[in-house]
């Protein structure tokens, strides 16, 4: 019952899982990806209050999602990190913690441009763009003390504790600015409610945050890959693979 | 122990319980910190002169003083804070008591909680009691003096319990400080929202009672979870050395 788990711990397993992986990630990612946007950009009806302006909507809102579950998948690999010392999960944090930053970052900075022209500014201090701000800062913790500590195995663990930190934080952090000052419009995009847009916007969206899923999941792949790589190197599977031409 | 060297620590034994040996780590760290006076007294110059330069850069009007006071006070507070976080096991470590610490058989979450009090008796309580001063330099009124008082009192607790995972995990590194701020930050910033909220709202009129409960959960919460979090990294990071 447990080898599939150990499985999952070692490297070389996945690094064959993740390359057979990588190509359809990619293509169904761009595929959906592609679709989304070009229904949501150009077919998609106009927005009878804000014109054309809210199809920003459709980077904008996969970004911030992306950028919340990169946090929440992070914290659950910190948590095995810790518990079982399962080298994979300190890989993936590793892997994945610049890619959040992109992501929230990408997330703030659509919404700042879409601000511009429906809020007249571009920045407020309101509670979802100051709490997705803390996020920001919190990536960025995270990488800066991957970066600080020297030793792999302790720069792990470090980081797993501060990422848990944070997680234990981040509803905290959520419910003190949304009490404190709010402007930001309630979530938009829900899959358990009946969405409140009409299907021709709903759908492009759906599509093109299913697209970003994917291509974040070939992102990830490719990014443990190298970590791995990187840290396999004197083992003989790599050297085998390196000798082959990485096939 | 009256002629002991600040390295000196009263060996805890086997069989003393964890409370003793959390008072014998809490006296000790007292004791250590009012040799060197003037790590004490740093925090709090730091706390006044961040105060100061508010009126002096942005405006010495009573209205504006009057609007931020509370804010400016917090701020400076928090910095002071993080600024003293730094001290909290550098010592220790560089001279090797913190070893002997995670080697006790007591559990170190404990202890660590007794090093955070003396934490906050030395750096945090010198700020509520200074605090007055400072309020009523920036023309606050005598109740927004007190409800000031009573969230630093709360919150600063609060501030030492979060700083001491951040000053376990970055012990030992290069540019500790800057990264120490860092990872912090974002974590103090839910207890400054309600600290100067709930001064607010008492400005306007406001009960303040679910915010001050507000902030006892924070108290409450940091209490019961950081001093794991502590203890973990501070293995972690005697493990890296």
């Amino acid at each position: 019952m447990w080898q599939w788990f150990h499985k999952l711990g070692s490297p070389k397993w996945f690094f064959g899982i993740a390359t057979r992986l990588m190509p359809w990630l990619l293509i169904g990612g761009l595929l959906l990806l592609a679709a989304g946007l070009v229904w949501g950009l150009a077919f998609a009806p106009k927005d009878y209050l804000q014109g054309n302006s809210y199809r920003i909507i459709f980077i904008h809102v996969p970004s911030a999602f992306l950028a919340q579950s990169i946090y929440i998948s992070m914290a659950v690999a910190a948590l095995v990190t810790l518990v079982w010392r399962m080298k994979l999960a300190d890989v993936f944090v590793k892997a994945i913690a610049p890619v959040g930053l992109v992501f929230t970052f990408l997330a703030l900075f659509t919404g700042a441009v879409w601000g511009k022209p429906t809020w007249g500014t571009w920045w407020v201090w309101d509670a979802r763009l100051t709490s997705m701000l803390i996020l920001l800062f919190l990536y960025g913790g995270v990488i800066a003390l991957d970066r600080a500590i020297n030793d792999e195995k302790s720069a792990a663990r470090a980081v797993a504790v501060l990422v848990l930190v944070g997680v234990v934080n981040i509803p905290i952090i959520k419910y003190s600015v949304d009490w404190w000052n709010t402007l930001h419009q309630p979530a938009t995009f829900k899959l358990t409610e009946k969405p409140t847009m009409p299907m021709e916007m709903w759908l492009p969206l759906l599509l093109s945050v299913l697209g970003l899923y994917l291509l974040f999941g070939w992102l990830t792949c490719l990014r443990m890959k190298t970590e791995i790589l990187v840290r396999e190197q004197r083992t003989r599977w790599v050297k085998e693979l390196v000798l082959a031409g990485g096939k | 122990m009256s002629s002991a060297g600040r390295t000196l620590v009263k060996p805890i034994e086997q069989g003393v319980g964890p409370l003793s040996a959390m008072l014998a780590v809490f006296s000790r760290d007292v004791r250590v910190a009012f040799r060197q006076r003037q790590d004490l007294l740093n925090p709090l110059l730091f706390f006044v002169m961040v105060v100061t330069l508010f009126p002096l850069g942005v405006s010495p009007e009573v209205s504006f003083l009057q609007q931020s006071g509370a804010g400016i006070l917090w701020v400076a507070a928090l910095l002071a804070v993080l600024l003293s976080l730094d001290h909290l096991f550098r010592h220790d470590f560089d001279d090797g008591t913190l070893e002997q610490l995670v080697l006790q058989p007591q559990p170190l979450f404990l202890l660590i909680l007794a090093k955070t009090l003396a934490h906050w008796i030395l750096t945090g309580l010198p700020l509520v009691l200074l605090a007055p001063v400072l309020g009523v330099m920036v023309h606050l009124d005598g109740n927004s003096i007190v409800i000031l008082c009573l969230t630093l009192l709360i919150g600063t607790p609060v501030l030492s319990l979060i700083g001491s995972i951040g000053a376990a995990l970055t012990l030992g590194l290069r540019s500790a400080g800057v990264l120490l701020s860092l990872l912090i930050i974002p974590l103090y910033i839910p207890v400054l929202i309600f600290g100067t909220g709930t001064v607010a709202a008492a400005g306007e009129g406001a009960s303040v009672g679910g915010y001050l409960a507000l902030m006892g959960a924070f108290l409450v919460l940091a209490l019961t979870l950081a001093p794991f979090a502590a203890a973990a990294a501070l293995r972690i990071s005697m493990s890296n050395s």
